[in-house]
């Protein structure tokens, strides 16, 4: 019966296309959206998964990543000083200006890297081209592969043709030489500038000059000790404020989701996924169920029980429902490796998403079918006799 | 003709009421009948005289108000719902006046359907259904949908599913309303085939004259009350036929 009640449904093909269609929609809204909500809020700690340290340690002040209170210079050795840190380097992190050929002005994160060690540089799996070590030479930045995109304004091959910034081009900063040695794939940053990486001293001579100019001290933990062990002593011993990777990576996810309005405006559409999944296919199968109410009610006449019937609508809802759901994620998961080559919008598919916008389609599918269930237990079986 | 011997159907003193109060409607008023195994017992009457009630009561989807319905030797007035679901299940095959086919499925697959309830695989029901539209001469049209069929032939496939389980009662409502007058004569000789060659007791609610020769007796009702019982020729001869 049960193969019965899905060839029922298949058969009826307004219906059936009509109640996938509507699923898939639903589906592709969330999951689509939260990708990119997800995607958006990866942008947020871009730099904590460029710059790879296992503690940071930062001003007492300081709420999340984008926005450091620069510290003294000497802070650095104060860190070293603590017991339990087996090093210790400056980082600068900040927005500047750069100068591109003709004459245009591009938003660019600079990144100042301990002088001697590049403690927290990309690793050389990240390099597309040039090299690490090349930043020992004078007014030599690496940059990233967004930045190939947008600095590349104004130059051109010998013949006139537009062409791409690459190894040896050179852009100012702060009226400063900047000469390419190298070119990484970075995370893209939320502010929309890309990566610049220097020295230290290199980034504080194009960073325009404040009072304090480091941003974040880099800091790992002697071998065999709790990252998050050493980090509270850095707290209580420094007056500074230190924190493990993943926590200062959580608290600048969460400031960004409680002082912004992005979660609301993307929580809103999926909020529409989801009551226009419901809508429709509610709507829909409950016609379904309608059209078919003396077919039903047949059913009951001849012996279905009301249980049999209870699993013969929720495998039709439910099958429907995945059918939809995997369209769903299909065209989601199409959207995503569309846009993957731009990186925009971002798009972030955790399995997490699935897995809840799966939960919230069976959700719609169980409801739906619940809708039809009402139906068919208040239909009496000798329905079927009257007109 | 009927056997006699034991009477498959037993309604005494059936009463059946709708709504209360100034809203009360007496569909049957004390009713009381038997039909017979090997019987084509008919209920007739004018609209709305309860001849429908009666069917869907003593079919078991319908419980009087008061009175006693024994269906071979089942007390349906003190069944649970459970236990009746299961008794249409195993006892009784239905012809609806509107045929009540899936649209969506094949005839095979609609004649399969009170096996599948009954547990069968689909294999087995299958083949069952396919035989038992063989029997009613559907033979070639099992992969068709009821909407290429014509009325008569969507009735037949309606009987070959009332049929399939081989229940011992038959219930059919208006099966020639909606057929004209040679198929609905078709119709007829096959359930008359089925009640007489296969003993069983087939009951047709009607009100189109041009099938109560096929009566082997006949209730008129009116106003919910059996008026009288007569045999069909009885009636056939009274109608000049």
């Amino acid at each position: 019966m049960i193969t019965l009640a899905l060839r029922m449904l298949f058969n009826d093909r307004a219906k059936y296309l009509m109640l996938v269609s509507g699923v898939a929609f639903a589906s592709l809204l969330m999951i689509q959206q939260s990708g990119v909500f997800c995607g958006l809020m990866s942008w947020t700690y871009s730099s904590l998964r460029n710059l790879r340290a296992p503690i940071w340690v930062m001003g007492p002040k300081v709420e999340q990543v984008n926005d450091p209170k620069p510290l003294r210079d000497t802070d650095v050795f104060r860190v070293r000083s603590i017991d339990g840190v087996a090093w210790a380097a400056p980082l600068y992190t900040g927005n500047v200006q750069g100068r591109l050929p003709n004459g245009n002005f591009k938003l660019v994160q600079l990144v100042g890297l301990d002088n001697n060690t590049f403690t927290g540089a990309p690793g050389p799996e990240k390099f597309l081209a040039g090299s690490l070590d090349a930043l020992r030479l004078p007014n030599t930045v690496i940059i990233d592969d967004f930045a190939v995109q947008r600095l590349s304004d104004g130059l051109t091959h010998p013949d006139g043709t537009p062409r791409k910034i690459g190894i040896g081009d050179v852009f100012d900063i702060n009226d400063h030489e900047a000469r390419v040695v190298g070119i990484i794939k970075a995370y893209r940053s939320f502010t929309g500038g890309p990566y610049v990486f220097t020295t230290y001293d290199r980034a504080l001579q194009y960073a325009p000059p404040t009072r304090r100019m480091l941003s974040f001290v880099l800091a790992a933990p002697a071998e065999g000790m709790d990252p998050a062990i050493v980090a509270g002593r850095i707290t209580r011993e420094s007056g500074l404020r230190a924190q493990t990777e993943a926590e200062f990576r959580n608290e600048t996810l969460f400031w960004f989701v409680k002082n912004t309005g992005i979660p609301v405006s993307f929580g809103t559409t999926v909020l529409l996924g989801l009551i226009v999944g419901l809508v429709i296919s509610g709507q829909t199968y409950y016609t379904f169920i309608l059209e078919n109410a003396r077919s039903i009610a047949a059913f009951k006449a001849m012996g279905a029980s009301m249980s049999l019937l209870v699993r013969m609508l929720i495998t039709q809802s439910v099958v429907a429902g995945l059918i939809g759901f995997g369209i769903g994620v299909g065209l989601s998961a199409g959207f995503g490796f569309l846009t993957a080559p731009k990186g925009q919008p971002p798009f972030y598919l955790l399995p997490e998403i699935l897995f809840g916008v799966g939960g919230f389609i069976l959700l719609i599918t169980i409801s739906a079918a619940l809708l039809g269930i009402i139906k068919v237990a208040r239909m009496d079986p000798d329905t079927v006799f009257r007109g | 003709m009927s056997d006699s011997s034991t009477a498959a159907i037993q309604i005494s003193h059936v009463s059946k009421s709708f709504g209360q109060g100034q809203a009360l409607v007496e569909a049957l008023k004390d009713v009381s009948l038997e039909a017979f195994l090997g019987e084509m017992f008919f209920l007739v009457g004018p609209s709305g005289c309860g001849k429908t009630t009666l069917l869907s009561i003593l079919c078991s989807t319908l419980k009087p108000t008061s009175g006693n319905v024994k269906v071979f030797g089942t007390d349906l007035t003190a069944s649970s719902n459970r236990h009746l679901t299961r008794f249409r299940r195993e006892h009784v095959g239905f012809v609806f006046q509107q045929f009540n086919l899936i649209s969506t499925l094949t005839i095979t697959e609609n004649v399969s359907v009170p096996l599948l309830l009954a547990g069968a695989g689909t294999g087995k029901a299958n083949r069952l259904a396919k035989e038992a539209l063989d029997r009613v001469g559907l033979g070639d049209k099992i992969a068709l949908r009821p909407g290429k069929l014509s009325g008569g032939q969507q009735q037949r496939v309606a009987i070959a599913r009332a049929l399939v389980h081989s229940p011992d009662l038959i219930v059919c409502d208006e099966p020639t309303s909606a057929l004209d007058s040679e198929t609905g004569h078709q119709i007829m000789e096959i359930l008359d085939e089925v009640a007489r060659d296969a003993k069983r007791c087939v009951i047709v609610v009607t009100h189109d004259p041009r099938i109560l020769g096929f009566a082997d007796r006949l209730a008129e009702m009116e106003d919910g009350r059996i008026l009288n019982i007569t045999t069909g020729t009885a009636h056939a001869a009274g109608l000049g036929k």
